[in-house]
């Protein structure tokens, strides 16, 4: 157990920090640049020095270096503090990539990897239908493949839901019912990569209860897709999506997350009034911050465990299968107490996510946002489930049983 | 960089598991519970031969010259076990007279209290508190007062004594004016007693008011280490419960209800293992974080622990209320690690403070 900083990694901290100085923010001519080049400019710099998108392979648009979590955690530090962009955001990145990395073909890692890793193109979810939420292995959506006039292709008719930000993406995957004979539902699914620009796909974003427009509905009426855009076998996108999955299970990032949040919430603690004295200097206060501090430095060296364990080919056991209810829990408990602090201000609707000049009522979309973490990408309840299913070997519910 | 124990450590940690699946049957266990005397001194012996007294105390008089995070283990797994062995007190004491001894007090000692031949215990609370800095039994060479809550009393060779000042003393068995009364502890497998002193001959540790602190911070690790491995064994036996336990024509563990509990128990529990493990490693080798670490730990799983038996018990339903089954001597384990040392609250206070906050 060593968690110190050798000489090692102060040596690299100081090249990070030199890097930054020269290339954050940009200087000259680039500095007249929109935010937008500038942010794609610095990126690639970035990852040719080895320090962003660390996991991807060099042919495929990233700086493949060999997983360190304290190396991570540096780069992470020192970005943030002067503000630097890190990896391209969105779900193309977290779950697209790894999983084309893992099951995709030569020419689909060659087309789509390293154009999305620079943030070229941006990738809509096509998972969720209204009738198949947790029960998504029971979707509807057709694809018939059928002789083109381009060559094959597949014929999509359906409905989507929940796809994050699609209005602004170029692209899709889904999964798709392809195999509608399939002894089981699960055997009958092809994961498909899908051009959104066509004339058979309408997308509608849905306004959530935060005022914001962070998901879309996404309508397909004979929509096409060349039949070699399938990742996997046909009837193997249940496996497909699976894949990707065990990636997002070993991520550090939610432990993390849940630190940072932590600390805006002491911030939010310490210049908030209170009977004529800052929030934090309440005993009350202290107690539940310190309620929550168990729970979030339990996360975060929970996630250096398994990280640790990881990178030496041991299981963690059942606490991989935790990792997002822990977090979703810490959410909610730092909204809980976000609330209490900020008083009356709870009555008051905030600005939408990222409008500036926001008051404390910004942590009410903490508080409803909570929600929206607890409910996507497998519900808290899913989570129990698989936590006792998979976990710890208790028999699958009646209703689930037969896939 | 690693968050990992080695091969040593996991090994330290098996040997001790695998000693207590083999001495400690459920039936000797129940045995030692209900005996009149808490004290199983074949047990004990067995224990010490693994050389789990020894693994803390420096090399040079008896010891392995191993770290907090060793002895954390091994507290670890006798909380698994609900061991019926006074590892807790035996350790710390050791620890007391290793780092607040003078040379000769350690020679005379360590070597004794390291093959485990020699028993000791120590005596944190009196009527000022629990903390070295509420010890209220003033500090004369004959003690005039009394000392509350300390294990193994009744069979200990010496008890270390906390003093006025954070001062620390050594009272030997038999020693003269030495009253030991049974409190009824509620964890029958870590018996409380109080000491009466009536002007008991007590010999000074030099540097105790030096380390009574950082003494204090280690029995807050150990107490965490107990409470986490006490912990997991009431859900691991909440979850083999669900798995054999018969109603309605299925095992219980299909219904989903049950399932959510016991997901909702393993997350409470299962991630905070790294609380102690980094509340042991800063103690050795991050001394600013040490305090604050080793305060969180204590508050944490000890407050989770004792909430998780709680759970277990209602999990398992008629059967865990029974005396017979033994969940409830798991559920006293953690009543005593909660209280011990401070309740989770005091502690939670301290670290608000040691934070800086």
């Amino acid at each position: 157990m060593d968690l110190s900083y050798s000489t090692e990694y102060e040596t690299f901290r100081g090249e990070v920090r030199a890097f930054l100085a020269e290339h954050w923010p940009p200087k000259g001519d680039e500095a007249a640049l929109k935010k937008r080049e500038q942010e794609s400019r610095f990126r690639r710099r970035a990852t040719e020095a080895g320090y962003l998108n660390r996991s991807i392979p060099k042919r495929y648009g990233g700086s493949e270096q060999a997983p360190d979590l304290l190396r991570a955690g540096i780069i992470r530090e020192e970005f943030n503090r002067v503000r630097a962009p890190m990896e391209v955001a969105g779900l193309g990145m977290m779950m697209l990539v790894p999983t084309l990395l893992e099951c995709g073909a030569e020419w689909q890692k060659e087309q789509f990897v390293a154009r999305t890793v620079s943030g070229e193109i941006f990738w809509g979810q096509g998972y969720s239908e209204p009738n198949s939420g947790s029960d998504l292995a029971s979707l509807r959506t057709r694809g018939e493949l059928i002789d083109g006039a381009n060559g094959p292709e597949w014929i999509i008719n359906g409905q989507k839901i929940w796809s994050t930000f699609a209005q602004y993406a170029h692209y899709m995957f889904a999964l798709v019912r392809t195999e509608p004979d399939a002894p089981t539902k699960h055997a009958g699914i092809s994961y498909l990569l899908i051009d959104l620009k066509q004339p058979g796909i309408t997308v509608r974003p849905l306004k959530q209860m935060t005022g914001g427009e962070e998901f879309c509905e996404v309508f397909f009426s004979d929509a096409r897709t060349p039949a070699h855009w399938i990742v996997g076998a046909r009837g193997e996108g249940w496996k497909v999506s699976k894949a990707t999955l065990k990636h997002e299970r070993s991520s550090v990032g939610g432990a993390a997350a849940s630190r940072d949040l932590f600390l805006k919430l002491l911030e939010l603690a310490r210049r908030t009034p209170r009977n004529g004295k800052p929030a934090i200097a309440d005993p009350l206060i202290r107690d539940r911050l310190v309620q929550l501090q168990g729970s979030v430095e339990s996360h975060l060296y929970s996630s250096y465990r398994q990280l640790s364990m990881a990178g030496r080919g041991q299981d963690p056991g059942p606490v991989t299968l935790m990792n997002k209810l822990v977090s979703t829990n810490i959410g909610h408990d730092i909204a809980r107490l976000a609330r209490d602090i900020i008083g009356d201000d709870l009555m008051i609707a905030p600005q939408a996510e990222g409008a500036g000049g926001a008051g404390p009522e910004k942590w009410n979309n903490q508080f409803m946002g909570a929600l929206g973490v607890a409910i996507a990408a497998g519900t808290s309840n899913i989570q129990r489930n698989v936590i006792a299913e998979r976990g710890y070997g208790l028999p699958r519910d009646p209703a689930t049983d037969k896939t | 960089m690693n968050f990992l124990l080695s091969d040593d450590q996991t090994e330290v940690q098996s040997a001790v598991r695998r000693y207590f699946d083999k001495a400690l049957p459920s039936s000797r266990l129940h045995r030692c519970f209900d005996a009149e005397a808490g004290f199983d001194t074949e047990l004990w012996r067995g224990f010490a031969q693994i050389g789990v007294t020894a693994i803390a105390l420096p090399e040079d008089h008896g010891g392995l010259g191993l770290k907090l995070i060793d002895l954390a283990l091994v507290a670890e797994a006798v909380g698994a076990a609900a061991a019926p062995v006074p590892f807790l007190g035996h350790a710390l004491a050791s620890l007391a007279i290793a780092w607040a001894g003078s040379e000769e007090q350690k020679s005379r000692w360590l070597p004794a209290l390291a093959e485990g031949s020699v028993l000791a215990t120590i005596a944190f609370a009196d009527a000022g508190g629990w903390q070295p800095e509420q010890w209220s039994l003033a500090s004369a060479d004959r003690l005039l007062g009394s000392k509350r809550h300390v294990f193994a009393a009744d069979v200990a060779d010496l008890i270390v004594v906390g003093l006025a000042g954070g001062e620390l003393a050594v009272i030997e068995r038999n020693a003269a004016g030495l009253v030991v009364a049974d409190e009824g502890g509620i964890d029958r497998t870590r018996r409380l007693f109080t000491l009466t002193l009536e002007g008991t001959p007590a010999e000074r540790l030099p540097e105790g008011a030096v380390q009574s602190a950082r003494l204090r911070d280690a029995a807050l690790v150990l107490l965490a280490a107990d409470a986490y491995g006490g912990a997991k064994r009431c859900l691991d036996l909440a979850v083999e419960y669900a798995k054999t336990r018969q109603q309605f024509g299925q095992v219980i563990g299909r219904f989903q209800a049950l399932k959510h509990q016991l997901a909702n128990m393993a997350v409470e529990i299962e991630p905070a293992r790294g609380l102690y493990w980094f509340a042991a490693y800063a103690f050795d080798d991050v001394q600013d974080r040490a305090a604050h670490s080793a305060a969180l730990a204590k508050a944490h799983l000890t407050d989770r622990a004792l909430q998780l038996a709680r759970d277990a018990v209602e999990a398992h339903g008629g059967i865990g209320y029974t005396w017979e089954y033994e969940l409830h001597i798991w559920l006293k384990r953690a009543m005593l690690d909660y209280a011990w040392l401070g309740a989770p609250q005091e502690h939670r206070a301290r670290a608000a403070d040691l934070a800086g906050w």
